[in-house]
Parts: C-alpha cells; sequence; structure tokens
C-alpha cells in the first residue's frame, strides 16, 4: 500500500496535507496521531471512501476509488463507530458479512473467539460499546481478507477486550493478512506494530519501528516534575548548563522532558541545577524515550489531548 | 509480491460472494428487519385494514358517489396504502437510519455493490407487498368483495402496484438521502397520512369534486386509480401507468443527484 503526497481539505480546513506513506504486505502498521491529525481521512481515501484531491493512493496494487469493486472484496474494513442496523442481532449482523463474501471464516469461531457469545442475540444498539467494537472487528474480518483496515480498535475498550483484540490482530499478521491501523494510544503502537507512522496535522512527521523510534541514538530520557512552577526562562537556562549532547523540552509549567544520554553525570547537573534554581523536585524518572516523548519532542506538544 | 503460504486460520482467502446470492442475502435480511419493527407492522398491515373495515363500515352513512359496491371500491383503494407505506414510509425511514448509523458506509466496504443493494431493496419491499396484500385480499374476500380478474385486470393492477413501488421507493429514498434521520421519519410519516387522506389512494378522485382531477396526477392518485380502473374492470390503466412512470424518472433522477451515502 502506498500513500503518495496525499492533500484532503473539508472546505478551508486541511486535514491532510502532502502526506507520503507506504505500508509492507503481512505487517502491522500503526498509524499514530493525536484526534484530528489526519489518520480516519487517510484510511478512508485508502478504503475509496474519498478520491484523494491531490497526490495519490494505492493499495494492493489498484486505485480505491477507480478499482473499488475489484478491491473491496480483497480488503476488510472497520469503522470507528456504527456500521450495523440498530435492531439486528449481534451474530445475525455477522452471518450477513460472511454471506456476502466468497469464503467467509466460520461465524460461531470468530464470535467465541472475541467473546461475542453472550450477546449473540442481543440487538445491536443494546451492545456495549466494547461488544460493538469487536463486532465490528470480526465484521471486518469475516471475509477472510488479505488487508485489515482498523479505526481506532480498541479506543474506550476494558483491558480484557484489548488483549482479546490485540491478540487477534497478532494472529492475523501471523497468518499473512496486512493490518493498517490507527490509533492514538501509544501503548498500542508500541506494543503491536511492526512499523510506525506518527502523523500530525495532516502531515507524516516520524517512521519507523517501534526500536527505531524510541532508542534513537540510544537516548534515553529524564522526566523532571517539580512542586511549584519552573522560573522564567528555566528551560533554556537548564539547556545550557546540560550542554550539546541533550535536549530539554517543556512538557508543561510543572514538567520538562530531558532526552541525551541519561547519566550520572546529566543526573548530578540536573539536580545542580534544580538546587542553585530553588526548584524542588518532586519525581525526577529515568527511562527509555517512548512514542509520547518522541511525539512531544518532535511537535513540542503532548499526544494524549 | 511472494505470499508466504500459511495454513492459519485466517489465511486470506478473499472474494466476493455470487451476486445473486448477495442480493438475496441482502433482501432477506432487510425483510427480516423490516418485519420486526412494530411501528412498521402497524403502517403495513393495521392501517391499511382499520381503513377497509372501517370505510365499508362507513359508507352506508357517507353516501359514497362511486359506481360499484364500498368493498370493491375501497379494496384497490386499501391495497394502493399498503403499497405506499411499504414503498415510500417504511423505505425512507429505514434508509434515513441506515444513513445515519453508518450501515450505508459499512455495506459501502462490503462485496455488495450499490445496485445489489438497491435490488436487495426492492426485494424486501416486493416480498412485503405480497404478505400485505395477502392478507388485505383475504379480509376483503370475507367481507364479499368480487374483483374483476380478467388477464387485463390482473396485468394492469400488476403493473400498477410495480410501478406505484417504483415510484414511490425513489421517492422515499429521495427523502432518505437528503434529510436526517429524524426528520426523514417525521416527514415520511407526515407525507403518508396527508396523501391518505388527500392524496385519492383510498378514495377515487371523484368524490374530490373539482379537485380530483389534480389529484390523477399524483402518484398516490395514479397507484389508487390505477388499481380501481382494473380490478373494478373499467379497462387498462394505461393513464396511470404513465403518471407513475413520471413519478418514477423524476425520483429516481432527483434521487440519484442528491443521495448522500454518509
Amino acid at each position: 500500500m502506498l500513500v503518495d503526497d496525499l492533500v484532503m481539505k473539508y472546505g478551508e480546513k486541511v486535514a491532510v496535507d502532502g502526506l507520503s506513506l507506504s505500508v509492507e504486505r503481512h505487517q502491522i502498521t500503526a498509524v499514530l496521531g493525536p484526534n484530528g491529525a489526519g489518520k480516519t481521512t487517510t484510511l478512508e481515501t485508502c478504503e475509496g471512501y474519498r478520491k484523494p484531491q491531490r497526490g495519490s493512493v494505492r493499495v494492493l496494487g489498484l486505485d480505491p476509488t477507480a478499482q473499488r469493486r475489484e478491491l473491496l472484496p480483497r480488503i476488510g474494513v472497520m469503522l470507528q463507530s456504527g456500521g450495523a442496523w440498530s435492531g439486528v442481532r449481534a451474530v445475525e449482523m455477522l452471518q450477513h458479512m460472511a454471506s456476502l463474501h466468497a469464503q467467509p471464516l466460520p461465524v460461531p469461531m470468530l464470535v467465541e473467539r472475541l467473546g461475542l457469545a453472550d450477546c449473540g442475540r442481543t440487538p445491536y444498539r443494546r451492545l456495549s460499546g466494547g461488544q460493538q467494537q469487536r463486532l465490528a472487528l470480526a465484521m471486518a474480518v469475516v471475509g477472510r481478507p488479505e488487508l485489515v483496515f482498523v479505526d481506532e480498535p480498541t479506543a474506550g475498550m476494558d483491558p480484557a477486550a484489548r488483549r482479546t483484540t490485540w491478540e487477534l490482530l497478532q494472529e492475523l499478521r501471523g497468518d499473512g493478512v496486512t493490518i493498517v491501523l490507527t490509533t492514538h494510544y501509544m501503548d498500542e503502537a508500541e506494543r503491536l506494530a511492526d512499523h510506525i507512522h506518527v502523523i500530525d496535522r495532516g502531515r507524516l512527521i516520524a517512521s519507523g519501528s517501534p526500536f527505531e523510534l524510541t532508542r534513537a541514538a540510544g537516548s534515553t530520557t529524564i522526566k523532571l516534575v517539580v512542586t511549584k512552577p519552573f522560573p522564567p526562562g528555566a528551560p533554556a537556562s537548564l539547556q545550557s548548563e546540560l550542554g550539546d549532547l541533550t535536549e530539554v523540552h517543556p512538557v508543561n509549567e510543572h514538567s520538562l522532558l530531558i532526552t541525551g544520554p541519561a547519566d550520572a553525570t546529566t543526573l548530578a547537573k540536573v539536580s545542580g541545577w534544580c538546587d542553585r534554581n530553588d526548584v524542588l523536585p518532586e519525581s525526577l524518572n529515568l527511562g527509555q524515550r517512548t512514542l509520547e516523548d518522541v511525539f512531544l519532542q518532535i511537535t513540542g506538544r503532548e499526544l494524549t489531548v | 509480491m511472494s505470499a508466504p503460504v500459511s495454513s492459519g486460520t485466517f489465511a486470506p482467502a478473499p472474494g466476493a460472494a455470487p451476486l445473486p446470492r448477495q442480493v438475496l442475502a441482502q433482501a432477506r435480511m432487510e425483510t427480516r428487519l423490516l418485519l420486526r419493527n412494530g411501528e412498521q407492522l402497524l403502517l403495513a398491515i393495521v392501517i391499511p385494514l382499520i381503513v377497509l373495515v372501517g370505510g365499508i363500515l362507513a359508507a352506508d352513512h357517507i353516501h359514497l358517489n362511486t359506481t360499484g359496491s364500498a368493498v370493491d371500491t375501497l379494496t384497490p383503494g386499501v391495497l394502493a396504502l399498503a403499497v405506499m407505506s411499504t414503498s415510500f414510509t417504511s423505505l425512507a425511514i429505514a434508509t434515513g437510519f441506515e444513513r445515519r448509523y453508518g450501515v450505508l458506509k459499512r455495506l459501502g466496504a462490503s462485496p455488495l455493490p450499490r445496485s445489489g443493494l438497491l435490488a436487495g431493496k426492492v426485494g424486501a419491499l416486493l416480498f412485503v407487498e405480497v404478505l400485505q396484500a395477502i392478507v388485505i385480499c383475504v379480509v376483503a374476500i370475507f367481507l364479499a368483495w368480487a374483483p374483476a380478474l380478467t388477464p387485463a385486470a390482473v396485468v394492469g393492477a400488476l403493473l400498477t402496484a410495480v410501478l406505484g413501488t417504483a415510484a414511490f421507493a425513489s421517492l422515499g429514498l429521495l427523502v432518505a438521502g437528503a434529510l436526517r434521520a429524524e426528520a426523514t421519519l417525521a416527514a415520511a410519516n407526515l407525507i403518508y397520512l396527508l396523501l391518505m387522506a388527500g392524496g385519492a389512494v383510498v378514495l377515487p378522485t371523484e368524490t374530490y369534486g373539482a379537485f380530483g382531477h389534480v389529484l390523477s396526477y399524483l402518484p398516490s392518485g395514479a397507484l389508487g386509480g390505477g388499481l380501481r380502473q382494473s380490478l373494478l374492470g373499467q379497462g387498462f390503466p394505461g393513464w396511470h401507468l404513465l403518471v407513475l412512470a413520471g413519478w418514477t424518472a423524476l425520483g429516481a433522477l432527483l434521487t440519484s443527484r442528491t443521495f448522500k451515502w454518509e
């Protein structure tokens, strides 16, 4: 799958702004970004719902709008919400989707795998949010697609349902299905994805495997949280204290993120700086860089809004 | 592009079911959902039956200016009312909510093409209409209905019902594709009630006085008129069929230009 220089606008508002990315077969690729970053618009363009206003999109080598009828039987789509009649029973809906495909998966197996057996006869409108999402995932995979698009698959799910969903997605990949998922949960992307595209405001800002993104240049992070707001100019003053090997990113008025080698020297400098500036640390966390940090570092904003 | 050979549970084996099978599945699904909905059954069966029985009882009191007996005049109109309730009101409401709940969107990403979706809907409509017609005809026969059953009458009636379905379905989709679901619900019911009372569906146009001529140009007047003309043995309803064909063309054209799938 290839997206090349895609631009999508809603009126004056630019949703996708010159986005280019690619997806490898038989992998899980996550499109990670905050709400409103253009993830869903990109996905829906790949699914053929929208025609690219500029640039081009190829999915399984096909043009999703011009060759839609050829493409649709080969892909599975999980929408962010809805997609079923309000009065339809969960299993009935899944059975219906199965009947539109040539060689669908056995419905009872999917029902059991996704824990939908208890609510199989429940009308869609009375399913919980998590049950509706699991049904939507089942509907996306029942036709044995080559490529599955899942839009925020676990938003609002309880931890057990999330685990079930993750396991299913991993098993799909293991069986040769290509998966493209959007998420604003960095732990989801970090844990599931083989490849991550981080997007913000319709642009690709970083791309790579979770390892490449978080362990880039062996850097680690120090997160400094203080009891009262930093004095004015604190990030700059700390930056000059620490030198060029590290980077200081303000998170909010009570916390700072420092990336670079988190060695004893750096720590000593940080605590020395706190002492001289009359700043009382509440916590000082050392860790590997997370995707959250990557996002913050590139955009200057936090991922979870 | 060397796909690893996988024998796993989820190993890809994509493909669309043959189109006739998809259409049949869609028609069965939509039929089940239509019949499951209590309000729609009320609209489809109960109201036409009340109109039939009530109309016959009332016919003794209000002197209807008609040629045949009350049951012979009213039954074709009640059949027309049943066609209208399903092909217009039920279809519009169901489709309006399908848009709202993303069903059309989701099916748009399934192997079922839009033409197949439409064919499925038509199949469901025709099936429900046949059920309605059976119930209404049985009740009418008990009330001494004696329709004309010449080949011309039967063919005329069936053609009228089919073209009436097409005309009202295209208008129902026009409403559903343009308005919000709640507005569709309100509009579809309101239009149904207005046409039932003043659209020359149940009662012949003659009973509306000088205004009656205008009503015969409405799809409701043409549907009711065509069924009456056929089943009262008054000849082939060519004019009514022409009017219905005109409404079908207009409705289809406008719907194809305005229908929003999401």
